[in-house]
């Protein structure tokens, strides 16, 4: 068939055809409905184009031609293909399945993870324990100087705080705490390296101020205040450096994939933990800011503190099982 | 061939054709949608003080989601496409063709620090431009590219005139390059078509050769 007659042949076909592609690129969000018949034949129609743009690549058609068939195809294929988001059967799934066991399956790396946190906590804890004077070697004066205001058993502003400061923590931990958390993530993208530096300086510093604040006699205010989003937020944090640890590992030993290969599959492995990260840091957050600067008696936080440790363990030991 | 097209082969048997966007037009699109982040946080700074609920805490709320989600909700509503992309039409796709899905978007979106790491998108510029689909090391992970989406190719009005069928046994080379000619004869101008048709009728002067290069053109092209 020479050009001419196929391009008669068809060009209704394709004029339909576009016609129905700008509908559908007009309106994005809205999903087409099944009942319209243009949207039922729109497979059909698209394998039927696929076919034409086939013979014309197969017979020597001009370029001209080719390009306005292959032009169709993609977007074709772009609304084909188009990913629609039910959001909520998704998410229940994830948080009652898929986070839980995406990080009991990838233990090994969430382990290092721990130990890469707990490890220089308790050595850098211990040290200032015996060595008060240490505590400057981890940070200057001036903040040792705010940390201990901070915690001070009876300081003015931890009667006076309101809602209004409450709201304002809350924006900053957000800010704070979820982007030091994907930042961990892609410091897993240099082998690991960056997530393990996030991983041991946070535990340090953790380990330093606890232990001084001991050693000045504030550990009461200090421990009522984070016993309770430390549970979420101590874990989220550790799952965040173990997921940048599987994905740093993956390139690191990629075992028989190819690096890139391997890479691909981890990060899409430890995305249902990222997902769970995220939401472990908002809770964080809240509790941070309209719970833990509440002054209650010390028994009440350390029970609800303890609570909250309670069931993220068991969250994370006997959730998704089947 | 010589360009930096992608050609993907997909199950249904159809040919895309995709032209992955470099760091250029790619950064472009970035200060685009860093300027539109700009004029969005002080926007809301601004309608947030004048209605009196303006709040530090908000505030950090705001800047936290649009510093991280900005890429993944634009890209998400709008088929692969963020403002700045938008603007410069480039998409965001799988690199089997397949529009972006919410996974993939938000992999390529949170690895971006490390691609910005140790400053201004250093570490992705240099893996961009290591492979050839310049993918930054998020595109990787998500096995995401970005690409120029095709401007609307036009329809190429041929003249009709005199056809003769050829005397040689036409391959589909010939066929193609000789239609290809005709439809742009108005595009390149005589001289041009003259020039390029000696190539194949060197005995003939430059009118003659034109003009037997069009009708042979018609002929294969099936030009009434």
């Amino acid at each position: 068939m020479k050009q001419t007659l196929f391009e008669q042949r068809f060009a209704d076909d394709w004029k339909t055809f576009d016609t129905v592609l700008t509908r559908l690129e007009s309106n994005q969000k809205k999903q087409p409905s099944n009942d319209d018949p243009e949207m039922a034949r729109f497979p059909q129609h698209y394998r039927r184009l696929c076919h034409q743009q086939s013979l014309a690549r197969e017979r020597g058609y001009s370029l001209s031609l080719i390009q306005r068939l292959d032009d169709l195809v993609l977007r074709g294929h772009r609304q084909l293909y188009r990913h629609s988001l039910p959001m909520a059967a998704p998410l229940k799934q994830l948080f009652v399945y898929g986070f839980p066991q995406a990080v009991r399956d990838q233990w090994p790396w969430q382990l290092a993870s721990l130990i890469a946190f707990c490890l220089p906590l308790l050595l850098v804890a211990t040290l200032v324990t015996q060595v008060p004077e240490m505590i400057y070697s981890v940070l200057d004066v001036d903040s040792v100087h705010a940390m201990e205001q901070m915690y001070e058993p009876d300081a003015p502003h931890r009667l006076e705080r309101n809602s209004s400061d409450d709201l304002v923590m809350f924006g900053f931990y957000i800010y704070n705490n979820i982007g030091i958390a994907f930042r961990t993530l892609a410091g897993g993208m240099f082998f690991g390296i960056g997530s393990l530096i996030v991983m041991v300086f946070n535990g340090s510093y953790f380990g330093a101020i606890a232990a001084h604040l001991v050693n000045v006699g504030s550990h009461e205010p200090f421990f009522t205040f984070v016993i309770a989003h430390g549970a979420p937020e101590l874990t989220a944090i550790v799952l965040a450096g173990g997921a940048g640890l599987r994905i740093g590992w993956s390139l690191v030993a990629p075992g028989r994939h190819s690096r890139l290969d391997a890479l691909k599959h981890s990060a899409n492995r430890v995305m249902p933990i990222m997902y769970g990260v995220f939401a472990m840091l908002l809770l964080a957050a809240f509790i941070e800011a309209f719970w833990s600067p509440r002054l209650l008696e010390p028994q009440v936080k350390y029970l609800v503190g303890s609570l909250l440790w309670l069931v993220t363990l068991m969250y994370f030991t006997l959730a998704g099982r089947r | 061939m010589i360009d930096d097209r992608l050609l993907l082969r997909t199950p249904e048997g159809a040919h895309l054709t995709l032209l992955p966007a470099g760091p250029l037009p790619r950064g472009l699109a970035f200060t685009l949608d860093f300027l539109i982040r700009i004029a969005l946080y002080l926007g809301i700074t601004l309608l947030l003080l004048a209605i009196g609920l303006f709040n530090t805490g908000l505030m950090l709320i705001l800047v936290f989601l649009l510093e991280w989600f900005y890429p993944v909700i634009f890209e998400m509503l709008w088929n692969g496409q963020t403002p700045g992309k938008k603007a410069l039409r480039l998409s965001v796709i799988h690199s089997d063709g397949t529009p972006l899905t919410l996974n993939g978007s938000i992999i390529r979106n949170l690895l971006r620090s490390a691609d910005f790491f140790p400053l201004l998108y250093l570490t992705g510029l240099i893996t961009m431009l290591l492979n050839t689909r310049f993918q930054r090391l998020g595109d990787l992970a998500a096995d995401t590219l970005v690409i120029h989406l095709p401007d609307k190719p036009v329809e190429l009005p041929t003249l009709p005139g005199q056809s003769i069928a050829p005397d040689w046994p036409v391959t589909l080379e010939d066929q193609q390059v000789l239609v290809s000619l005709l439809e742009r004869q108005q595009q390149l101008g005589d001289p041009r078509v003259q020039e390029l048709a000696r190539f194949g009728w060197p005995e003939q002067h430059d009118k003659q050769a034109q003009q037997t290069a069009m009708a042979i053109s018609r002929y294969l092209r099936g030009q009434p």
